[in-house]
């Protein structure tokens, strides 16, 4: 009997400019940000919100996780602008990397490159939103909020 | 538990290149430790062989290691914890000999960063976070203490002359170890000079100048319980304290950007260990990989308060002759940090600044030494102390 192959669930390979994981039980995260929502976890159990999002919640053991939008704005925790990258980034130089701090969960990320690091200052409110790469790749950037 | 002592310490030089192979460059230290202790390789009770696997080519280097210094049939195994990996051999070894499981271990420290190729080496670059959430955003280790760099600048002040500062410092103690990969003076106007390779920019506010450089190195650490050191040692020096403590590898999961929460919590356990506090160290190494790291150890350390650590440099109170001298060989500035030989190689420059052998980079009389000693950036935080004689000895 013939039993059909089953296909890899590799979704997560769209995230980010190089990706390097393929496989992850939050998969879902990918096709959040395909329709322009940036997705946290949230443990049913205990409420904790997870940024990155997790599958399972390491206060309570529990790994049934609600998704929750990451919505409103962050503060600028600290950034940098980098001017040398790794293999696959180089052509994306210069860039800057980033934390937002939402309070009861941080997010890391790359600030929008539209802005101009004049306009850029500890402190700052940004939002952060889901962007699409020239590559078919998917990510999230940091704008002003 | 049973008191504990360094009874030999070596290191190969740091170079850019390594003209052998992993095994030619670990027997380099380990053959100038055996020399210092006045031991063999049947004295040895075990060995604890320490690196960062991504630059090894070998799989399982600890049994290659071992198998070349003869030390079969004593067990051996491998640890690593990114830039931290033989301090956290040295805990292993103190833990090992503490306990009475073995009289004697060798913590074996190495990395032959020439071993891959600089394209390699770029691509494992963008691995050295958490590579599921932060790396495909093309992050690299100076941009995440150029984070912190940020952060200090703008709660505190802190200027990029005070970052050259650390370099400076660096430099000056570089040119006078014969150990040390970088050996050639720098000035701050090199920070300033858009020509000069220095003021570089690599990730704002981090310059050329302020990373470390890339370096192959061994070093070796031989522990021994008080009765051997007592045994073979005229010198022993006491493992006082050990702290060692862990942050989460993505930034979201901080909670301080401005120091190192994973080094101020092993600094506290290191101190109560030891019984002493900031005010008892009288040399210390910290781990420079980035100047910011110094200025933010100063801190995290308690040689100064949160926002202070650039004073110190300003006053120059981290050079040898000032209150509390830091990173009198080099640091990683400029001795260079071959990634798994650091810790080992910081913990042998104290040894020697303790028994009064340290030569033209002698500070005057030390009696207690500390070791700061990083993973990642911040993910690992060790700090050992060190004493001319044993916990509760006369001082």
């Amino acid at each position: 009997m013939n039993t059909p192959k089953k296909e890899k669930d590799a979704r997560f390979g769209k995230f980010g400019a190089v990706s390097f994981t393929t496989l992850t039980k939050v998969n879902d995260f990918v096709d959040y940000l395909q329709d322009g929502k940036v997705m946290a976890t949230r443990c049913k159990a205990c409420n904790t919100t997870f940024f990155p999002p997790r599958a399972d919640c390491c206060h309570c053991l529990s790994s049934d996780m609600a998704w929750r939008e990451v919505a409103g704005s962050g503060k600028l925790v600290s950034y940098s602008c980098l001017k040398f990258a790794p293999i696959g980034f180089d052509g994306d130089v210069p860039y800057s990397i980033a934390l937002l701090d939402y309070g009861d969960y941080r997010v890391f990320g790359r600030i929008d490159s539209n802005l101009s690091l004049d306009d850029i200052k500890i402190g700052m409110p940004m939002m952060t939103v889901a962007n699409k790469l020239p590559n078919g790749q998917i990510n999230y950037v940091f704008k002003k909020a | 538990m049973r008191s504990v002592a360094i009874i030999g310490v070596g290191q190969s030089h740091f170079v850019r290149s390594y003209p052998g192979a992993i095994r030619e460059l670990v027997f380099e230290g380990y053959k100038e430790a055996m020399t210092d202790a006045g031991i063999t390789a049947k004295d040895i009770g075990a060995s604890v062989v320490c690196s960062a696997p991504e630059y090894d080519k070998q799989r399982s280097p600890a049994g290659v290691v071992a198998e070349y210094l003869g030390l079969n049939p004593q067990p051996t195994f491998y640890v690593e914890t990114l830039c931290s990996s033989s301090s956290t051999g040295m805990r292993l070894a103190y833990s090992l000999v503490a306990s009475g499981l073995h009289d004697i271990v060798a913590v074996l420290g190495f990395q032959k960063m020439s071993e891959i190729s600089s394209a390699e080496s770029q691509e494992r670059m963008g691995r050295g976070a958490d590579i599921q959430w932060e790396s495909p955003f093309g992050t690299m280790m100076p941009a995440y203490y150029a984070m912190y760099a940020q952060a200090h600048m703008a709660q505190y002040g802190t200027r990029p002359e005070d970052l050259a500062a650390i370099r400076v410092k660096s430099a000056t103690y570089g040119q006078i170890n014969d150990r040390a990969v970088y050996r050639k003076a720098v000035t701050p106007e090199m920070f300033t000079n858009p020509e000069d390779k220095m003021s570089g920019p690599v990730a704002s506010p981090l310059r050329v100048g302020d990373c470390c450089a890339n370096a192959d190195g061994a070093s070796c650490i031989i522990v021994a319980s008080e009765d051997k050191a007592r045994l073979f040692s005229k010198k022993p020096i006491w493992i006082l304290g050990v702290g060692a403590a862990t942050a989460s590898v993505n930034l979201t999961g901080r909670d301080l950007f401005t120091g190192l929460r994973a080094a101020e919590q092993a600094a506290a356990m290191a101190y109560a260990m030891a019984g002493v506090g900031p005010k008892d160290i009288d040399i210390a190494e910290v781990h420079d990989c980035f100047t910011i790291a110094e200025i933010m150890a100063y801190e995290n350390l308690g040689f100064a308060k949160p926002g202070e650590g650039p004073e110190l440099i300003r006053s120059k109170a981290t050079y040898k002759d000032g209150a509390i001298p830091v990173n009198v060989d080099g640091g990683l500035l400029s001795k260079g940090h071959p990634i798994g030989a650091t810790g080992g190689s910081q913990v042998r420059t104290i040894v020697l600044q303790l028994r009064g052998e340290a030569g033209p980079m002698q500070v005057k009389d030390p009696e207690i030494g500390l070791v700061h000693n990083i993973g990642g950036v911040g993910i690992y935080g060790n700090v050992t102390i060190l004493g001319n004689q044993p916990a509760g000895g006369k001082r």
